[in-house]
């Protein structure tokens, strides 16, 4: 179509970004792979003249430590918490506000407020809803106020609950956490999920109409069969998500990354990684993060594989 | 007969039920919706009245919803003690530069990938597609060292630089100009348009909205951003706000926070988002839609 006299323009116009790309995106794939082979490597040490030899060394320092084996498990706890109660209650969300009228637009524009906002910022206002005012956990503890969340629980006759200061226990920092990042989560998933649910061909519902089906099962055998693709990928995008799980945490807890009595309780693999990198052990943090590329992929091909069998159409 | 008006009255008795069905239905629907749009907004309340409470109703322990003295005081030593005002300056220097540039490079690219024919074009444009696949904290961890190797700590050039282009950017523009038809090139070709003035004319006007998209998700991104700022960036001269803002608050020797006033600095750094919001709420759903990535 265009001569290929002029190829060299079509190379000058992509130049400034091959540039960047190569230094800043490819190059890391190849040089992250390369760190983590190297025994303890580190860029200060590097500038130093360290001179650094192949090997494990990285991977086995990295699975021996009893913080990784601790930010696994919270960043699983993490996924396989919220991605199943955020995902369900968006759809519902999503299928209830498909079938009214009035309102629609302004509940849909609610509805995605927490999406537009700086997770730091809005952590921190969690935090002080969760937290407790006065001292706590040590002798002569008294509350000065029990936060505004257990004021409310208090209000309806329950106990109030240490939810993060010190004392707490993990599990009610966990629910700290699990409320959080489904509350962040939903917007995405029910914009999604609602998009698709208006794309789905109204003949099936007068099909249904027609045959008398009744509500809940249109519900279950029609709209999400038809919404199944979307679904799926708020699942592997939820499951990914929860993977990198970090900032949400320094939100809340800061970046102790737990209450103050225990920190590091809630850290993440994503956070173990920066903490490495903060170690000046990049080596370390890149083993890290091939192991965390590792389990997303794994993770990711296993979604696709259930989602290709359950997936309809 | 008796058999006509009992089969009337039957499905009046049915038409009836579900009518009434109908309104419970619709009514408890109404409920659970409103139910969950107080959950979402109750955070945002909370910071918003917490922020002009004094230290003392703050920590009082029944809760008050409605502040009983209105403190704007907290908003002005929020500024001064988060030093609010040198953060905004940096995120803005930040944010306005990566976007400007990010646009320029990411057109020029989307174009040659549209328009132009060249060897090798499908085969590169898949190869940076597969980056895509690859998390960013491989790219985060190689760029710091890359960054600490050109001594670009503690710079604007390393806020900008390293994350600059965005595959997805090209690759989202690049569909959008694909739907221009090529008969338009063409014709400006033969009234010996430059390819330059063309993109300037007619593709950017024509894909306005997706750089609109692009431009919100990218300053967004500058806004929210914590890891990589946090890495290259220590000192309060290149701090970002979301640095910036988690600790300054509390102080450094008894660990009090002053809620209010730290709730005044929240409401600060959320505010220009949900300005962008109410103006661009179009753009951003749809760039979100199609990106499935924050910021």
């Amino acid at each position: 179509m265009v001569d290929s006299k002029h190829q060299w323009k079509a190379w000058l116009y992509l130049l400034p970004a091959l540039v960047l790309l190569a230094i800043f995106t490819v190059w890391p794939i190849i040089n992250t792979i390369r760190l983590s082979f190297l025994e303890g490597y580190s860029i200060q040490k590097e500038l130093g003249g360290a001179v650094f030899s192949f090997g494990l060394g990285n991977f086995e320092k990295v699975v021996q430590y009893r913080d990784f084996l601790t930010c696994l498990k919270n960043t699983i706890l993490l996924c396989v918490l919220t991605v199943p109660i955020s995902t369900i209650l968006a759809l519902l969300i999503a299928v209830v506000l498909n079938s009214i009228g009035p309102l629609k637009r302004l509940l849909q524009t609610i509805y995605f407020l927490p999406y537009v906002t700086n997770s730091i910022a809005i952590g921190m206002v969690f935090a002080t809803m969760f937290k407790m005012i006065g001292n706590i956990g040590v002798e002569n503890e008294y509350i000065q106020t029990a936060g505004i969340i257990n004021n409310i629980i208090m209000a309806f006759g329950g106990q109030p609950v240490n939810w993060m200061n010190t004392g707490s226990t993990y599990w009610a920092n966990m629910t700290v956490m699990v409320v959080y990042i489904v509350w962040n989560a939903l917007p995405f998933k029910i914009l999604i999920l609602l998009g698709g649910l208006q794309s789905v061909n109204k003949q099936y519902y007068d099909a249904a109409k027609v045959d008398g089906t009744p509500k809940w099962r249109v519900t279950t055998r029609i709209t999400v069969p038809l919404l199944s693709p979307m679904i799926a990928y708020v699942v592997i995008t939820g499951f990914i998500g929860g993977f990198k799980e970090y900032t949400s945490i320094v939100g809340i807890f800061g970046e102790t990354m737990g209450p103050p009595d225990d920190p590091g309780r809630l850290n993440t693999m994503v956070g173990f990684i920066y903490d490495q990198m903060g170690k000046y052990n990049q080596g370390r943090a890149s083993a890290a993060a091939l192991i965390l590329f590792a389990i997303i992929l794994a993770v990711t091909l296993v979604n696709l594989y259930v989602s290709k069998k359950k997936v309809h159409y | 007969m008796a058999n006509e008006v009992m089969h009337n009255m039957n499905v009046k008795n049915v038409t009836v039920k579900q009518k009434a069905f109908g309104i419970i239905g619709t009514f408890f629907r109404y409920l659970f919706l409103i139910l969950v749009a107080v959950a979402v907004l109750f955070p945002f309340y909370w910071m918003i009245i917490s922020s002009l409470k004094t230290v003392t109703e703050y920590s009082d322990p029944v809760p008050t919803f409605w502040p009983k003295q209105v403190l704007w005081n907290n908003y002005v030593q929020a500024f001064s003690v988060g030093n609010l005002g040198t953060l905004f300056k940096n995120t803005v220097i930040v944010g306005l530069v990566s976007t400007v540039l990010s646009l320029v490079i990411t057109v020029l690219a989307a174009f040659a990938f549209a328009r132009l024919e060249f060897k090798g074009k499908n085969v590169l444009f898949a190869g940076l597609l597969a980056t895509m696949m690859i998390p960013g904290e491989m790219f985060t961890i190689s760029n710091y060292v890359t960054v600490v190797k050109f001594g670009w700590l503690n710079t604007y050039t390393a806020l900008i630089v390293p994350f600059l282009v965005s595959v997805f950017y090209i690759y989202l523009l690049r569909q959008n100009f694909m739907q221009i038809p090529n008969e338009l090139y063409l014709a400006a070709k033969v009234d010996g348009t430059s390819d330059l003035k063309y993109l300037w004319k007619v593709m950017i006007p024509l894909a306005l909205p997706t750089l609109i998209s692009i431009t919100i998700l990218k300053m967004m991104g500058a806004w929210n951003s914590y890891i990589w700022p946090r890495l290259v960036a220590n000192g309060l001269d290149h701090q970002l706000v979301s640095n910036g803002l988690r600790n300054a608050f509390t102080d450094a020797s008894s660990g009090q926070t002053n809620y209010p006033v730290q709730m005044a600095a929240v409401v600060i750094v959320s505010a220009p988002l949900f300005l962008v919001f109410v103006f661009l709420r179009k753009y951003i759903m749809k760039g979100v839609s199609r990106s499935g990535i924050k910021g």
